[in-house]
């Protein structure tokens, strides 16, 4: 009789993983075997792909796309590193001090998600013009050289995509800000700690895991991002996006675009371990249930 | 209305790749080699293969044609702004179709779903390889290696030419007997576009002849150069002398590394997706770039004065032609054809030119513009001669001598041309 229950406690676990578990096989599992075959086939839309275990596609796409594929993962550590120098005092600031305001504030953060992605970096490309409303005055007060331009340089590219991955850096790091229990702080200065002390002991590391999750949540769509290098950029800040983008669309050379999406994969994984490994896994564990 | 004659969203070989399994033989002996474990994997990863669109043709049989009668419906697959439009009491409407439906009573259902030549035909496609209808009983595919592909495979139907008396009239020279479909068997015009240089005079202070120009060190920086695999390289061909149509994979590499020198020392500013070349000029962010005539033509009626300056190039532009062709099985063949020569009728190309902007093949339609516009009053009189005067519509006979066409490729030689010249563009 009371054999029923167990059996049920039993299968729980394994019942509650089920959708997850399926979403992903569904949606990653599949299309990442699929993506493996692909970059494994050769062939042309016309006749068919076939599996030939054909591996040169791979050092074929590295060998023609090493430097975009370098410069994305450059370009995203640059980003990330600036997000999270822009975003910590934001998100402190509003965990902290934001008092009844809070989720109005965090509303504000969310408020350019309003808009469609493309549409706002179109905006940027509008302002940043070289004859533009931000350097059109500059340059016809002798300020700038009549050649200065900021578009299709890498620095719009790295800002273009700071500015549109900025929130996903502030939301974890707010959370985990916001979290803090305050009387800790308190305990650190009847301590004698002073205030930087109080921060870089206390507040630093209990906020490690938000960095955490804000540095993933950024680093990896920053990496893979095409928008902003095919609409801020220009020849010589392409990145591996736009490739990998062009060779599945447009040249419908599927090897190719696999095995360059694979490498990008495994790249960021590696990344992504190294990275896990060195701040330690029980916080990633804690973000994730937070 | 014919929601379900229309083609699928998704592109159907990848979908049958990813859902049916289809192992052949040496994925097979592959597998079993490969040991219990992997040999799941291996299976798992043959079965994913993406079937080809290639298939033997079942060609139109002869008396087709005498067989067909004419069904009273027209599907017919365009490329977006490609129509003239009114507006009639807020509705949209397009003036030259509702006269061929009054004409001919064939009713026409119009849809501007074609965005690429390559992303339509991949929806397409996966029908024609089966044998089985497209949907549309007429489309428009860019010359060059989307049309080859389907000429190649014999997917479209072959046209008789005693069904096309106003194409036969009225149809250019330049636009006639095609080297990408001697005798236009399976394709005519729908309209035809220059692919040359624009310029912004204000900033380039002078004015612009030669392909050289875009190599010219006084505008590092300035230059505006297509991303894209046909254009560019093409053109870039020309620029060094060499007929593109005729060119080898040694040529191709001598244009590689041109473009790829114009890169590294600087002087391309922007490699443009197609579009967005106009634009630029105008904002000065370039002062001259490889453009569409259509585009720029369009960007100066948008500002009411020649902002920017188009030409063709001393060494030649790229001609390419949007063409109307059938895909096999269509099922209203006979529709399509009477359409496909009702635009040939002079006052109709001559609409649809002052719409559109680009070339139109019919070079009669000047003067149906021109009556048109003596009719006209007031701003549409001088929007109507400025058409019937632009060198953009109405290229001089000159002009067109001194074109190219795309170099046609197969799928092996679309590789290696792919392969030489995509990394320059995404650097």
């Amino acid at each position: 009789m009371s054999a029923r229950p167990r059996a049920g406690r039993k299968l729980a676990p394994y019942l509650l993983v089920l959708p997850g578990g399926l979403w992903l096989a569904a949606f990653f599992l599949i299309p990442t075997v699929v993506m493996l075959s692909l970059s494994l086939q050769s062939g042309s839309v016309e006749e068919g792909f076939r599996l030939t275990w054909r591996v040169s596609t791979y050092t074929d796409a590295i060998s023609l796309y090493h430097t975009q594929l370098v410069r994305s993962l450059t370009y995203s550590a640059v980003v990330t590193g600036l997000a999270l120098v822009v975003a910590y005092p934001m998100a402190y600031w509003i965990a902290f001090h934001g008092g009844s305001r809070k989720s109005s504030y965090l509303f504000l953060i969310l408020l350019p998600f309003f808009v469609s992605f493309v549409i706002r970096t179109v905006s940027w490309q509008f302002i940043l013009s070289d004859q533009g409303i931000v350097l059109g005055p500059l340059k016809s007060l002798g300020l700038l050289a009549e050649d200065f331009h900021l578009l299709a340089t890498s620095a719009a590219v790295i800002g273009g995509l700071t500015y549109n991955f900025l929130p996903f850096m502030v939301l974890p790091l707010y959370v985990s800000l916001e979290r803090i229990d305050p009387s800790l702080v308190e305990a650190a200065s009847d301590l004698y700690a002073s205030k930087v002390q109080g921060f870089l002991r206390v507040i630093l590391p209990l906020s490690l895991p938000g960095v955490f999750a804000g540095v993933l949540l950024t680093f990896v769509p920053a990496a893979a991002d095409f928008v902003n290098a095919t609409i801020l950029g220009g020849p010589g800040t392409t990145m591996i996006g736009n490739v990998i983008q062009t060779e599945y669309l447009t040249n419908l050379d599927y090897p190719l675009a696999s095995a360059l999406s694979f490498t990008l994969m495994a790249a960021l994984l590696i990344g992504v371990f190294a990275y896990a490994r060195a701040l330690g896994t029980e916080e990633v564990l804690e973000v994730s249930a937070a | 209305m014919d929601q379900d004659k229309r083609p699928p969203e998704i592109d159907s070989a990848l979908l049958r790749g990813l859902t049916q399994a289809r192992l052949t033989r040496r994925g097979m002996f592959k597998a079993a080699g490969t040991g219990a474990g992997v040999a799941g994997l291996a299976a798992l990863l043959a079965a994913c293969g993406v079937s080809g669109t290639s298939q033997e043709n079942k060609a139109a049989a002869p008396g087709f044609w005498d067989s067909q009668k004419q069904a009273g419906l027209l599907n017919f697959a365009n490329w977006p702004l490609y129509m003239d439009v009114k507006k009639v009491g807020g509705k949209e409407t397009h003036p030259t179709l509702d006269q061929f439906t009054k004409e001919t009573g064939i009713k026409v259902n119009y849809k501007e779903v074609i965005e690429s030549n390559d992303g339509f035909l991949g929806k397409i496609l996966p029908s024609l390889r089966a044998g089985q209808d497209t949907g549309w009983d007429l489309i428009v595919i860019t010359n060059g290696p989307p049309l080859s592909r389907l000429l190649r495979q014999k997917y479209l139907v072959e046209l008789d030419q005693s069904k096309l008396p106003n194409f036969n009239k009225n149809a250019g020279p330049s636009f006639k007997n095609p080297d990408y479909d001697p005798g236009n068997k399976y394709t005519v015009p729908w309209q035809g576009g220059l692919t040359g240089i624009a310029y912004n005079p204000k900033f380039t202070k002078r004015e612009i002849t030669s392909f050289e120009d875009l190599f010219d060190p006084k505008f590092k920086g300035k230059i505006g150069m297509f991303g894209d695999v046909n254009d560019a390289p093409n053109l870039a061909l020309a620029g060094l002398g060499i007929e593109p149509s005729k060119s080898t994979e040694a040529d191709w590499k001598r244009a590689a590394a041109k473009l790829t020198e114009q890169r590294d020392k600087g002087l391309v500013r922007k490699y443009f997706d197609n579009s967005g070349e106009a634009q630029a000029l105008a904002s000065g962010d370039v002062w001259l770039s490889m453009a569409y005539s259509g585009d720029v033509f369009q960007l100066n009626a948008e500002k009411g004065r020649e902002e920017l300056r188009f030409v063709v190039p001393k060494e030649g532009a790229m001609l390419w032609t949007d063409n109307m062709c059938i895909p096999l099985k269509a099922q209203h063949p006979l529709d399509a054809i009477t359409y496909m020569d009702y635009v040939y009728r002079p006052e109709v190309a001559g609409a649809l030119a002052a719409y559109i902007n680009y070339v139109t093949p019919v070079p009669g339609a000047k003067q149906a513009i021109e009556a048109e516009a003596a009719r006209a009053s007031g701003e549409d009189r001088a929007s109507l001669q400025d058409i019937a005067t632009s060198p953009f519509v109405f290229p001089q006979e000159s002009d067109l001598a001194n074109t190219h066409s795309y170099r046609d490729l197969t799928p092996e030689e679309e590789k290696i041309w792919n392969r030489l010249f995509q990394p320059i563009f995404q650097s």
